[in-house]
């Protein structure tokens, strides 16, 4: 669900240079065109349990107003709430909005509908699954303008493709005709941008619009908004988790915490001088770019030479093979004793791929892989085995990391078991209640089944997992990027501690090149199954040659 | 008194005692113990239940046979000699409904017979009336008043169920209260008053039918004069085993195809799906049919292999529910290979590649327990779906042996009857009934149990 | 496209070759030829002599693969595995027992067949969709938990009940129709019962089927994209959400349509239709295993015809899916 979190690295230089981004003063009830005042929500026949417990805020022409939280804290429930689309298990237990002094709640379901889409509209976090499948781009967009104006025919056609060229879409009078699994998912945002402006609403919600989308994309995403509330002077909700995002569109900011409003303030003021300590913690997240993590020169532990792994293509009338699919198309990159290489890259630049074959999970197509001094790749099953115990794995999804049938004991424990560490099993026990201590679990944690735990929780319980068995490499494959920003930082912390300790070395997966100071010593960055850069990481974050990672980096704000 | 062991009675008791680890072992966990709260906590889930249980404890007890012996004429001859007839505790607990046996029809509580034949009277002429039946209100002196009797006996069976079922309810209170001394409030959120409603009704009923189903024929009488109650009861067995064998025969097959398929994949996999496609390509009542027909000239051949008729029926019925099992089987192979695919995809167990964990293992640790669901779901829903079956199969002809009481073999003579006046009703309706109340009570009870299991129904309607 | 379904149709032929091994290993090598024989002319009194000679009638007494008495291509063309298993390949199913020509007959009884099946089929899927539709605007009240009972009540109903019910009011008490029987000439008025009986038995299943399809659509993302654009229910029913739920409602249903030619064999016994249901329920009674081999095959051929509609559906009803 939460993909991509983009951690913010703030440069308080080029808050001065642009001129949007000045402050300015406080929104007052005469401007503000939509109201919110005390609103609460509530689970259906269970009102002691509220999702929202009386939040108040203002909507702006021309401003962007953003409502900040973690997932869970009740930001999407409100944008619902004020479009009357609440799922069937919840209801709106008091409160008030207000939209141009009309309360929103007296409508009839009928004159709702012609506020939706019309006055308020809506823009959602996965762009492919909110579009009809079914419809083409250019009927998706028509529908709202046959909804709410009279243009029909040739001008309708004509409307359609000038909000696609105005949302930026290339050739658009052929893309009208395509359907939304056609294009490319930064496009399918701005199909939903351009239905959302169709009918050149006054509001704008936008829930977490580029979440789902990669980093160079979202920055070109969020452009595309600022620009349209600056040219068509739409007050904007933007609903966000991304301290990044907040940051480079915002005006006024808005903290949400477990269905309340905690803070408030002008985004200027908001960075500088947060009052919460669970704001701070936000915003403190970020990493430092002064301190990097200085190179030791140890033995070399892995080596991958010129891997590649393929996957064939099948056609025709008897299945032939094609041609491939080229995952990862000879790379290569060393990890010493005690180190972490950052494995960067966007979605489908095969950096995943290259952590599974060097796990012998998939099989590489060429090139050598070398641990410890032996070559690994090409071992069969079996004589693979001695060497699991040395290379570990930690991955994305805390959710599906763990079988559910499982308590946390006999997880831990498998992999001992099925490694034959020789241990008895009062060692085992000691040992599983030392790492979850060593994980910050208790003791007792270890009866419990792995639905009973936080995200946050459950990777740890990963690390755990992993560290049972002592390994020399942890390859972590997005590890943080199912986490909470909060939480994100305290795992992060967790694995250095360990490295300290243990001396393990991690090749460390991710698509998010801010996390890089907080924990790696070597950065390599991937784009369509080629090394690009492979580096120090200190040149690469500051002195980066390529231009991939050039257009990486500048996707993310950063200080000094 | 000599037990007998049918291989269905067998199959029956393994399958009560597979369905009890099954549970035991899917609620050590607290997540499947929350999904069966859910269940449970709904009244609809607690009747149906305990209807079910009924119908299955009725099965069960009809399916443990034995051989009355025969009264010793022959003193030279120390050795007991037995019936050829089995008799089941069922039996026993209907008393005499099954000897009751008329010549004909009879209307449901009627005291005469369905037409009129030629009688004598006492002083030697012949006329034509309703015959008085043998076996219906003779316990009262005047038959006028039969109605008053009828309210009566049935009032006293009904206190007495009252009764009975009062002392199991107080039984249970009793329990309860102490097991939350102890434990604090476990089975709260079970709706008891629906149980405990549900139950009485259901002694309610049973006490009537076996106290007034002695004295009158509560649904009459069939063509040859048998107690048409007696013989619904009788079909239950049938019912419920073909509802649970069917699956329960292929089940192995099915889980360890459908497994193997989707975590090797490779050749494997595609022999398994040109095994299941072949299978279902067939049309599957021609390939009931087909079967049943050769396994009936099998037996016809092989006389010699079954000792009492009753054995020849188990036999044919056996094979019967292991058809139905082969058509069923390819559904539950194609979903459990489906789901074997997307869990061996999935992060946990690639984590025990990661640590050197062996096939075997990782199948039975770490897909089995996580597909259970599937099948727990596939073996409720196909439970309805397989007692309709039987009927419709025993229509055609090729259903259960017809000497074995079952709905299907009811129906199927009845219908024949339909076109007589005044309409012969009862055994249909009787039937019906039975099967009736069974399926709903299942498939409402299966519905719950999906919503529950089924991960695309169970958290519903919760965003962010 | 086209290469897609010439190699379903490639794949096709293993399985047709596995279920003729299936039905031969079934008709003449569990159960022998003897043993029909004994089976057809009674258990007693009957000579090896009877026996013999119903084999010769049949063509039955040639041996199962190989005939050494014979030379060249007779060695095999001369067995009962080429005669009555490979010939089926080409649509030759031989003689029932009865001397009949099943090919003929199977062309003559297949249209009575199709004139119930096919409206039935139609009615049926158009009314569940319909019935299944009307349910989902009030998804979420009262009245849809209750016709959700309804639909779970009606389906727990055997179907042989709907047949004797509905043959017993409307033929035998109301007389609005005739009881059984079959006129090509005036087809409707013996069909209109079995297929209001087939229509009726059948909603309890498809509309609470087709319901949980349009509340799995109407949960979907892009309807709540729709409501935000501001269309009314009727229109995010009809626009969205019926477009949507047709693909598996669709593809759901096109695997059976081929298997229509074989007719219902219940229904068409109790209304006395003289199409292939009642043809394969006749020969199952008088335990005719040349007919019954030959549906089996007609049976499997067609449910393969049905995958291959079925994913071409696909293409058609969901922009998504390209076949390759």
């Amino acid at each position: 669900m939460i993909h991509g979190q983009q951690m913010v690295v703030i440069m308080i230089s080029e808050l001065m240079e642009t001129g949007i981004q000045q402050p300015r003063p406080m929104s007052d009830h005469k401007t503000a065109i939509l109201t919110v005042r005390d609103l609460k929500v509530s689970l259906k026949g269970d009102s002691s349990n509220e999702i929202i417990k009386g939040i108040d805020f203002d909507l702006v022409p021309g401003k962007i107003i953003a409502l900040v939280g973690e997932s869970g804290s009740g930001k999407s429930i409100s944008s619902l709430a004020i479009m009357r689309l609440l799922p069937d298990a919840l209801k709106i237990t008091s409160g008030d909005i207000r939209f141009k002094n009309e309360s929103l709640f007296s409508l009839t379901e009928k004159q709702m509908q012609s506020i939706r889409g019309r006055k308020v509209a809506m823009i959602f976090q996965d762009a492919l699954s909110s579009l009809n499948p079914v419809q083409t781009v250019g009927e998706q967009i028509a529908e709202t303008l046959e909804l709410h104006t009279r243009l029909r025919g040739e001008k309708l056609s004509h409307r359609v493709i000038e909000l696609m060229n105005e949302v930026g879409i290339p050739d658009s009078e052929t893309r009208a005709s395509w359907y939304p699994h056609q294009m490319s998912g930064g496009q399918q945002q701005r199909i939903m941008i351009a239905i959302a402006l169709a009918c050149e609403p006054d509001i704008l919600i936008a829930d977490e619009p580029t979440t789902a989308l990669d980093v160079t994309i979202q920055k070109q995403i969020l452009k595309l908004i600022t620009d349209l509330t600056i040219s068509r002077n739409l007050a904007v909700l933007l609903i966000t988790h991304d301290m990044g995002v907040v940051y480079h569109t915002a005006d006024t900011v808005y903290v949400m915490y477990q269905g309340e409003i905690i803070e408030k303030d002008e985004k200027y003021d908001f960075f500088k001088n947060p009052k919460q300590a669970y704001s701070k913690e936000l915003i403190n997240s970020l990493p430092d770019l002064k301190r990097f993590l200085s190179l030791e020169n140890k033995a070399p532990l892995l080596e991958v030479r010129n891997t590649k792994v393929y996957f064939p293509i099948q056609k025709g009338l008897f299945q032939r093979v094609t041609g491939y699919v080229k995952a990862v198309d000879g790379i290569s990159f060393e990890i010493k004793q005690g180190e972490t290489l950052a494995l960067v890259g966007e979605s489908g630049s095969g950096k995943s791929t290259i952590g599974r074959a060097i796990l012998n999970l998939e099989n590489a197509t060429g090139g050598e892989i070398w641990f410890c001094g032996r070559r690994i790749d090409r071992l069969s099953r079996k004589s693979m085995l001695p060497l699991r115990k040395d290379i570990q794995v930690i991955f994305q999804n805390p959710y599906s990391s763990m079988n559910p049938r499982m308590t946390v004991e006999q997880i831990i424990k498998e992999g001992m078991i099925s490694l034959k560490l020789n241990l008895t099993n009062t060692e085992m026990d000691e040992r599983i209640s030392e790492l979850l201590l060593r994980v910050k679990l208790e003791k007792e944690h270890r009866h419990r089944y792995p639905h009973e735990f936080s995200g946050g929780q459950r990777q740890r319980i990963a690390i755990a997992r992993a560290l049972a068995v002592e390994p020399k490499l942890i390859i972590c494959d997005e590890p943080t990027s199912a986490l909470d920003v909060s939480v994100r930082a305290q795992v992060l912390e967790l694995l250095k501690e360990l490295q300290d300790s243990f001396g393990v070395s991690y090749l460390f997966i991710t698509h998010d090149l801010s996390l890089v100071p907080h924990i790696a010593h070597k950065v390599a960055v991937m784009q369509n199954g080629k090394l690009v850069e492979y580096g120090k990481a200190e040149d690469i974050m500051t002195i980066p040659k390529e231009n991939y990672t050039k257009n990486l980096l500048s996707a993310v704000p950063k200080i000094q | 008194m000599k037990p007998v062991i049918l291989w269905s009675d067998l199959l029956i008791f393994i399958l009560i005692v597979f369905i009890s680890l099954f549970l035991r072992g899917m609620a050590k966990n607290p997540q499947v113990r929350t999904k069966w709260k859910q269940v449970f906590s709904k009244k609809l889930g607690v009747s149906t239940f305990i209807i079910v249980c009924a119908y299955v404890f009725i099965a069960f007890i009809d399916s443990l046979h034995f051989q009355k012996a025969l009264p010793n004429i022959d003193q030279h001859i120390t050795e007991t000699r037995y019936e050829t007839k089995l008799t089941s505790v069922l039996d026993l607990a209907l008393g005499e409904m099954n000897t009751n046996i008329e010549r004909t029809y009879s209307y449901p509580f009627s005291l005469k017979s369905y037409s009129k034949s030629m009688l004598k009277d006492d002083s030697g002429n012949l006329y034509r009336d309703f015959e008085r039946l043998n076996h219906a209100g003779t316990h009262i002196d005047n038959d006028k008043n039969y109605v008053s009797d009828i309210i009566w006996q049935s009032a006293v069976s009904i206190f007495f169920g009252l009764f009975l079922s009062l002392f199991i309810i107080g039984l249970h209170k009793i329990w309860l209260i102490r097991s939350n001394g102890q434990n604090h409030n476990v089975y709260n959120y079970i709706p008891w008053n629906t149980a405990y409603i549900t139950l009485t009704c259901v002694v309610i009923l049973v006490a009537w039918m076996l106290h007034v189903g002695n004295l009158y024929h509560i649904l009459g009488t069939d063509m040859s004069g048998n107690d048409v109650l007696y013989k619904t009861l009788k079909g239950i067995r049938t019912g419920v085993l073909i509802g649970t064998l069917a699956t329960l025969i292929m089940l192995p097959i099915a889980i360890l195809l459908g497994i193997s398929a989707g975590y090797f994949k490779g050749w494997i996999d595609d022999g398994v799906q040109y095994l299941y496609t072949t299978l279902s390509s067939i049309p599957s009542i021609l390939l009931i049919a087909a079967s049943v027909l050769l396994f009936d000239v099998y037996i016809n051949n092989n006389q010699q292999l079954f000792e009492l008729g009753i054995e020849k029926a188990d036999a044919r019925f056996l094979a019967l529910c292991f058809i139905l099992g082969v058509t069923s089987w390819a559904t539950l192979c194609r979903l459990l290979r489906a789901e074997t695919l997307k869990i061996s995809q999935l992060d946990y167990v690639q984590a025990a590649h990661a640590f050197g964990v062996g096939h075997a293992r990782i199948i039975l640790r770490h897909i089995l327990p996580n597909v259970g669901h599937i099948i727990l779901i596939t073996f409720i829903l196909d439970f309805s779906m397989l007692i309709l079956a039987e009927a419709v199969l025993s229509y055609i002809g090729i259903g259960v042996d017809p000497s074995m009481a079952s709905w299907g073999n009811m129906i199927n003579l009845a219908r024949s009857e339909l076109a007589r006046e005044p309409t012969i009703w009862w055994t249909l309706a009787g039937a019906f009934t039975f099967m009736f109340t069974l399926v709903l009570a299942a498939n409402l009870f299966s519905d719950l149990v999906q919503d529950a299991f089924d991960p695309r129904t169970a958290n519903g309607g919760h965003h962010d | 496209m086209l290469s897609y379904i010439i190699r379903r149709t490639l794949y096709a032929i293993p399985i047709l070759i596995g279920v003729n091994i299936l039905t031969f290993v079934l008709f003449f090598v569990i159960n022998s030829p003897d043993d029909m024989a004994r089976a057809h002319l009674g258990d007693k009194y009957i000579t090896e002599e009877d026996i013999d000679n119903w084999k010769i009638q049949k063509g039955y007494d040639k041996p199962l693969f190989i005939n050494s008495s014979e030379s060249g291509f007779d060695k095999f063309s001369e067995t009962i595995f080429f005669n009555n298993s490979l010939k089926l390949f080409v649509f030759d199913f031989g003689q029932a027992d009865d001397g009949r020509n099943i090919t003929a007959d199977i062309k003559q009884r297949m249209w009575p067949s199709l004139a119930f099946a096919l409206p039935n089929f139609i009615v049926g899927l158009v009314i569940n969709i319909c019935v299944a539709l009307l349910v989902i605007m009030f998804r979420g009240t009262k009245l849809d938990q209750t016709a959700v009972a309804i639909f779970v009540s009606l389906l727990s109903i055997s179907y042989l009940f709907y047949i004797i019910v509905g043959q017993y009011f409307f033929a035998k008490t109301w007389k609005l129709v005739p009881i059984s029987g079959y006129l090509p000439s005036e087809p409707w008025k013996f069909l209109i019962l079995p297929i209001l009986i087939g229509v009726i038995s059948g909603i309890g299943q498809g509309a609470r089927l087709y319901r949980t399809f349009f509340l799995e659509e109407a949960g979907k993302d892009y309807a709540r994209t729709a409501r935000a654009k501001g269309v009314t229910e009727i229109q995010l029913l009809f626009k969205h959400i019926l477009p949507n739920a047709l693909i598996p409602i669709l593809t759901g249903v096109v695997v059976v349509i081929p298997i229509l030619f074989m007719g219902a064999l219940v229904m068409e016994s109790f209304f006395g239709i003289p199409g292939l249901g009642s043809y394969m329920l006749d020969a199952i009674r008088s335990q005719d295993f040349a007919i019954v081999r030959s549906m089996v095959f007609i049976g499997s051929v067609l449910y393969i015809i049905g995958l291959i509609l079925t994913d071409i559906s696909y293409t058609w009803a969901d922009p998504r899916v390209r076949l390759s």
